[in-house]
């Protein structure tokens, strides 16, 4: 075979394999526009993330508008400071509140943003005030313990009622 | 006496085998040293690329298209249990993507174009042609194997996606044109649960080093061999096994490194 | 045919005392011969008495035990890299089998070592290569894969390849072996009519008497690790020694005994089938 056409060949054989890693990252997976975009970036602190990882998403509404960048401990008030990287077409209003929420019953977890009603927007590195942190099971259920205990201790005495923490 | 001959045979088998792997590992240095040749002579690094990826496309791609249809099928059977059909697509796409892309296409890799190498390469030792070479003042490491062990490593990962494109197609054949599952679930499971750097690049990753493992096994066992048919043979077998050992075992450490959180 | 002049520089080879081996074993001891430009020197000797083993120190392949070999004036015992590349640009070898390189035709072959050591090009290799294939025979032949030219036809590639870049040694490798009688004429008045031609040495290993003492112009004979003879064609045949006289008249008994000589393994081996039965 004359060396023109076994160099067409190879060209053809890196093509295809072009064309298969580019189908497997588009149409496999979840290489969206999105790492191509710009981004600005925000911060928020937690009492307690769960099991949210960097890169996790942030969503608005159920649709993604950003990424976890990356989580660190703030040595001063012991709490979790998340940054992240939000896509620059959306801007949140400084009331805006950030939960971690699960997506499906044991899913991963992700940060779930309820704008608010304030007119002036954050602005880059700003600090997002309203947080509730991750639902950690065992809390959940020494809670649950907790409740159903003092409902039936107060089936024999008034019981005050039963805090809740925004924990 | 026995215990001790059998522990001085032991320790001569290990002493031969670390020596082994010394002279592999040197081969490795040399062959990397020479590969300028890869940047003045690109020409025969495509050639190299043409015999061994081109002329192995076919198998992989009827392979891939093969494991695909099983992983639908199986894949198929055991989520129905759970009533989770819908994420065939995300289970055949980690599936391929992850694992059994890189690993069995470095396995048929090894079967296919490894063999071929070494017989090549060991023939031309028996036929003298690598000693004409030399007596020409052609370095052979330069001239025979540096293209060879090139275009094996480029090969490879391309070959390693065309088997994860084609299993993906072929899983979507049988879950979703055979079996009925939704097409747009089975599609968009996969895209939100597919992750192009964690998955994907590491996938590439794998194949990448799976190919440099098997091709320089292929060209070392050849380079080695001795000069006769039955030296050519035995060469070729030892190309196939520790090859793939060697695929497996790269498997498990490279597994181990990028999924372990 | 007479030889060229004999001054100091025209020494193209020479061994002195050359001691050569494998492993715990010598093969060749003391070993001392000269080429000269322009020379046919032939090396004679019985099956698995060093030959190969003398062409491979001849081009640095090996490395003597002791002695001295020098090549185009430079000793080979500290030379490597790029000197030794150097050294066989100016060497042709052709080798037993042909050792032809299968992947390509005749062509490619015979232009294999003007595209590693040379900058030509197109038309100009074409030519080049054309002609060294025509000065063989086989100009009509270079479309031809290796493996549709006869074993005769594929020797002479070889030595077309072997010749190509015009060298100043050639070294023949068992040339006459397994050859027919019309290629054999054939490759022996190549092999003279291309040393007057381009005014090299040639080196010719082999154990055939009758063509190699037609063109050489001196004669070595090897035998038992050592050199038993040497000499012109004609004083070789006047040679007094046992061995020499074997080997001239190809007697099956003489120095080189016909029976393999009995060992201890052989007993051991012996006595075991014995017992079998």
């Amino acid at each position: 075979m004359s060396t023109e056409k076994t160099d067409w060949w190879v060209g053809l054989f890196v093509l295809l394999g072009a064309i298969a890693l580019t189908f497997l990252a588009l149409r496999a997976a979840n290489l969206s526009s999105f790492s191509l975009a710009q981004t600005y970036s925000l911060s928020a602190a937690f009492d307690n993330i769960g099991g949210l990882k960097v890169r996790a998403p942030v969503k608005s509404a159920g649709v993604v508008v950003g990424r976890v960048s990356s989580i660190t401990l703030d040595a001063k008030t012991y709490k979790a400071v998340v940054k992240l990287n939000m896509e620059k077409g959306f801007l949140f209003p400084l009331d805006t509140s950030a939960k971690i929420l699960t997506s499906g019953l044991l899913g991963e977890q992700y940060i779930g943003l309820e704008a608010g009603g304030d007119e002036t927007n954050l602005a880059n590195h700003g600090t997002i005030q309203l947080t509730q942190s991750a639902i950690v099971l065992e809390s959940l259920i020494s809670q649950f313990l907790f409740n159903t205990a003092e409902k039936q201790g107060s089936e024999t005495t008034p019981a005050p009622a039963a805090g809740q923490s925004k924990n | 006496m026995s215990l001790n001959t059998s522990l001085s045979t032991i320790g001569r088998g290990v002493r031969t085998r670390i020596g082994r792997l010394g002279t592999f590992t040197r081969f490795f240095w040399l062959l990397l040293q020479r590969s300028s040749i890869f940047l003045s002579r690109p020409r025969l690094v495509s050639q190299q690329i043409h015999f061994i990826g081109n002329y192995s496309l076919l198998i992989i791609a009827v392979s891939g298209l093969f494991v695909g249809f099983v992983l639908g099928l199986q894949g198929y059977y055991t989520l129905n249990r759970y009533g989770a059909e819908e994420a065939l697509g995300l289970l055949v796409a980690l599936s391929l993507t992850r694992e059994l892309g890189p690993v069995v296409t470095a396995l048929l890799f090894a079967g296919r174009a490894g063999t071929s190498l070494t017989a090549e390469i060991g023939l031309m030792k028996a036929g003298e042609q690598l000693a004409a070479m030399e007596v020409m003042a052609v370095d052979p490491m330069r001239r025979v194997l540096v293209p060879r062990l090139w275009a094996g490593i480029i090969a490879m990962p391309i070959l390693a996606a065309v088997f994860s494109m084609v299993g993906i197609l072929g899983g979507w054949i049988v879950g979703v044109l055979m079996i009925g599952i939704d097409t747009g679930a089975f599609w968009s499971q996969m895209q939100s649960g597919v992750d192009v750097w964690n998955d994907i690049m590491n996938g590439v990753i794998k194949s990448f080093v799976f190919g440099v493992a098997v091709t320089l096994i292929a060209l070392y066992e050849g380079w080695q061999s001795r000069p006769t048919p039955e030296g050519v043979a035995r060469a070729t077998t030892r190309t196939v096994v520790a090859g793939s050992l060697a695929v497996l075992g790269l498997d498990f450490l490279l597994t181990a490194l990028m999924f372990s959180n | 045919m007479p030889s060229l002049s004999t001054a100091p520089d025209d020494h193209v080879l020479r061994l002195t005392g050359v001691s050569l081996g494998y492993g715990d074993v010598d093969i060749l001891r003391d070993i001392s011969l000269d080429v000269r430009r322009g020379q046919v020197v032939a090396l004679m000797g019985g099956s698995g008495s060093g030959k190969t083993t003398l062409l491979r120190a001849a081009t640095g392949q090996i490395k003597a035990r002791a002695g001295q070999v020098i090549l185009f004036d430079t000793n080979l015992a500290h030379v490597d890299g790029e000197v030794l590349q150097s050294l066989r640009q100016k060497m042709g070898v052709l080798f037993q089998q042909g050792a032809l390189f299968t992947d390509l035709n005749v062509f490619e072959n015979v232009a294999f070592p003007l595209r590693e050591h040379t900058q030509l090009t197109g038309p100009e290799l074409l030519c080049r290569a054309l002609d060294t294939l025509e000065a063989v025979g086989l100009r009509a032949a270079a479309h031809l894969k290796v493996s549709e030219i006869s074993g005769g036809m594929a020797r002479r590639v070889a030595l077309a390849r072997a010749v190509v870049l015009e060298p100043e040694l050639v070294l023949y490798d068992e040339p006459f072996a397994g050859l027919d009688p019309i290629s054999l004429g054939i490759t022996a008045r190549l092999i003279r009519s291309l040393s007057d031609r381009l005014g090299c040495a040639s080196v010719v290993i082999t154990h055939d008497i009758t063509e190699s003492f037609a063109i050489a112009d001196h004669v070595y004979l090897v035998g038992q690790g050592v050199i038993k003879a040497h000499g012109t064609p004609a004083t070789l045949g006047n040679s007094s020694d046992p061995y020499v006289q074997q080997f001239l008249k190809g007697e099956s008994d003489g120095p080189v005994p016909f029976d393999y000589p009995n060992s201890q393994q052989f007993d051991a081996w012996l006595a075991r089938q014995e017992a079998k039965k």
